[in-house]
């Protein structure tokens, strides 16, 4: 970054403000129009057929309406409605991206991925690898992650550390209306097999877009505010969560430098790294349980590469290993806060 | 009537399959291939049959039992074993060895090792041949085994195929059994083409022992494939005359009996006696078809064994084709 003051990515951005959700779905049809070999494919993404004519509803227009209109718009052959085979049309749809098309897929919730692991693991992450690099898979794949919605166990999960614990994958978690729009660009227009991991508690936010197409490099990360004391890692909604801590702690006197991942592979070695050395103390805030997590990776590249500048010990602030709860007071535990990231800043400030 | 040509073809194609795996099984057994594998002798007719309707623009899945179907499917001999040989000359540099062969230039989509995972890539395969209207010339064919017929993503996969009038065919080869496990016991059909009836698309039985009967069966599911009139269930009745594996002694879950009873039935045998009683082919001409065959055959073998293996520096590449972070781990 030329200037230590500059913010990363999406920053005074000059545009419309718009939903994350209208963003995600205006991408798609930016995507659709641009090359005639992306096509979408999921459950109920336009939703339900008039019995006699077979013409498509729309009744749903995708979960969360994110693919709303565009059936209308682009047909029934580029915007697929699948039955409930998770397994096949993945499968399917690698078949297809290993064939000269460009499939996005639309798993609904984040925990279906693993109705489609296999092929996900076996298949979408190992055939360039396995076949000597003689074939790519540009398949993109999206899906709701996270809890505090009410939706229970098997419909909140945030586990991207496993999908991106995986060679031959990459994943992207945007946080904004911003960061969605040139994300899921970039993943559609990747050779590589690529995840669009959406949090459910962003969906509704506004942002800052342009109007013009724009791809976010994958695997680099941006600052979100920049700050001396101590440095914040955010992933997704704990980017959101990371920057209404960041308000708090200034008002006691704590300036924090607030990193958005956007990308957690490849994972943005050199911003963590580089804030690090400055601010000299570190939070990752992480929605997935914490084992082997995405905070883990962060902290411990912290220490390899980074450890004699630490003033404090590294600290993760992350989901507890348990299921997502149900019940509103018990998610409301669950799920980190601002609250969790300021006295875990405290505790290693005092100290 | 099939002419000349595409039976000398056939005759080619199986002797190339039997002798290979014979060479590959004997390679193996002195540790010059480098892993696990899994011979298809016994097979041979059920990947010519079908392969003799395809050309390069069709696209097939495979199996871990896969090099017959690469055979078939136009794959060159010398660069198949040197990939089981491990070496850098070989289908995939060397990287995916015999249950990872492919060749994406003649249309092979890869041998698979996870059991049923190959069949929905080969429905993706035929997706694009219809997305791009191209069903005439582009088909897919999932081949897969009595084993993979109980697997879920069959399933899924034929229901796609069947709502999506996709053109696939579904190619079981039946050998009776899933490793050591009988067909008999872990299906709950007599024939697995009755499973069709399911999906709603037709289901076949066919002598995977006789190349003509799978020839006639896979000429009329091509047709259907590429008329546009979508997906058929094959079901072959096959055998593999070794193990699962290489090293797998089969004596201990099939009867003697049995194995005499299926080679009495030998694919290449029955060949061979129907043309020269219907003097289609001439023995002798069968006989130098043969000789050729053991000749590139050995020359394959010399390939793989002289061939280098892959430079070290080549455990990188090509995870992705883009990817800026080092891949080398920590160590």
């Amino acid at each position: 970054m030329d200037n230590k003051n500059d913010l990363g990515p999406g920053f005074n951005v000059k545009g419309k403000e718009v939903r994350y959700r209208d963003a995600f779905n205006s991408t798609l049809r930016d995507e659709l129009e641009h090359d005639e070999n992306v096509f979408i494919i999921g459950e109920d993404i336009s939703g339900g057929f008039d019995k006699k004519t077979k013409e498509p509803l729309d009744a749903w227009g995708g979960p969360f309406a994110a693919t709303k209109g565009l059936v209308q718009d682009f047909g029934v052959n580029r915007i697929m409605d699948a039955p409930i085979s998770e397994a096949g049309f993945v499968g399917a749809a690698i078949g297809a991206a290993l064939t000269g098309l460009r499939p996005v897929v639309d798993l609904m919730y984040f925990d279906f991925t693993t109705v489609a692991f296999d092929q996900l693991l076996s298949n979408a992450a190992k055939s360039r690898y396995m076949f000597g690099g003689q074939t790519k898979v540009p398949l993109t794949l999206f899906a709701r992650s996270g809890g505090g919605t009410g939706h229970a166990a098997q419909h909140s999960s945030a586990f991207y550390s496993i999908l991106a614990h995986i060679p031959g994958l990459k994943v992207v978690t945007p946080s904004d209306a911003y960061s969605v729009k040139g994300l899921l660009s970039a993943a559609i227009r990747d050779d590589d097999p690529v995840f669009v991991v959406n949090d459910k508690k962003i969906i509704n936010t506004t942002g800052f877009v342009p109007d013009e197409s724009y791809q976010i490099e994958l695997g680099k990360g941006r600052y979100l505010k920049r700050g001396n004391d101590i440095t914040l890692v955010g992933m997704s909604y704990s980017s959101i969560v990371c920057l209404e801590a960041s308000e708090k702690l200034e008002k006691l006197g704590i300036s924090t430098e607030v990193v958005d991942l956007l990308s957690l592979s490849p994972l943005d070695n050199e911003i963590i790294i580089e804030s690090v050395k400055k601010t000299n103390r570190i939070v990752i805030v992480d929605e997935d349980n914490p084992i082997a997590s995405i905070a883990s990776e962060v902290a411990a590249i912290v220490a390899d590469k980074a450890f004699d500048y630490l003033d404090a010990p590294v600290k993760r602030v992350t989901a507890p290993h348990t299921p997502v709860p149900y019940s509103k007071g018990l998610e409301d535990v669950y799920v980190p806060d601002s609250n969790d990231v300021v006295s875990t800043v405290k505790s290693i400030l005092e100290n | 009537m099939i002419n000349e040509e595409k039976l000398i073809w056939m005759y080619q194609t199986m002797c190339k399959i039997r002798l290979f795996e014979e060479s590959m099984l004997e390679q193996t057994f002195k540790g010059n291939s480098m892993g696990v594998t899994h011979p298809s002798d016994g097979q041979e007719a059920v990947p010519t049959g079908i392969c003799a309707h395809l050309t390069d623009k069709d696209w097939i899945g495979s199996t871990h039992r896969g090099h017959g179907h690469c055979i078939a499917k136009g794959l060159e001999t010398d660069k198949m074993m040197a990939e089981i040989m491990g070496k850098y000359t070989g289908n995939c540099k060397g990287k995916g060895g015999s249950m990872h062969i492919a060749d994406f230039s003649k249309g092979m989509l890869g041998a698979n090792a996870i059991v049923g995972a190959s069949i929905p890539l080969a429905v993706g395969a035929a997706l694009t041949a219809k997305y791009q209207g191209k069903e005439k010339e582009s088909i897919g064919v999932a081949f897969f085994g009595d084993g993979a017929s109980s697997q879920g993503v069959l399933h899924e996969s034929m229901n796609l195929a069947s709502i999506w009038n996709l053109p696939v065919i579904f190619a079981c080869e039946n050998n009776q059994y899933a490793e050591a496990t009988p067909s008999w016991y872990a299906v709950s059909v007599e024939d697995i083409a009755d499973r069709a009836a399911s999906y709603n698309i037709p289901g076949v039985v066919v002598d995977g022992m006789d190349v003509f009967q799978v020839y006639e069966a896979a000429g009329e599911a091509v047709k259907r494939a590429r008329d546009g009139k979508g997906p058929t269930l094959l079901e072959f009745k096959t055998y593999r005359y070794h193990g699962h594996f290489h090293a797998d002694q089969t004596e201990k879950y099939r009867s003697s009996e049995e194995e005499k009873a299926w080679h009495k039935r030998d694919p290449i045998i029955s060949f061979e006696k129907k043309v020269i009683d219907q003097k289609l082919i001439s023995k002798g001409k069968l006989q130098s078809i043969k000789k050729e065959v053991v000749e590139e055959i050995e020359k394959a073998v010399d390939f793989g064994l002289s061939s280098p293996l892959p430079p070290e520096e080549t455990l990188y590449d090509d995870v992705y084709v883009n990817y800026p972070n080092d891949l080398r781990g920590l160590r």
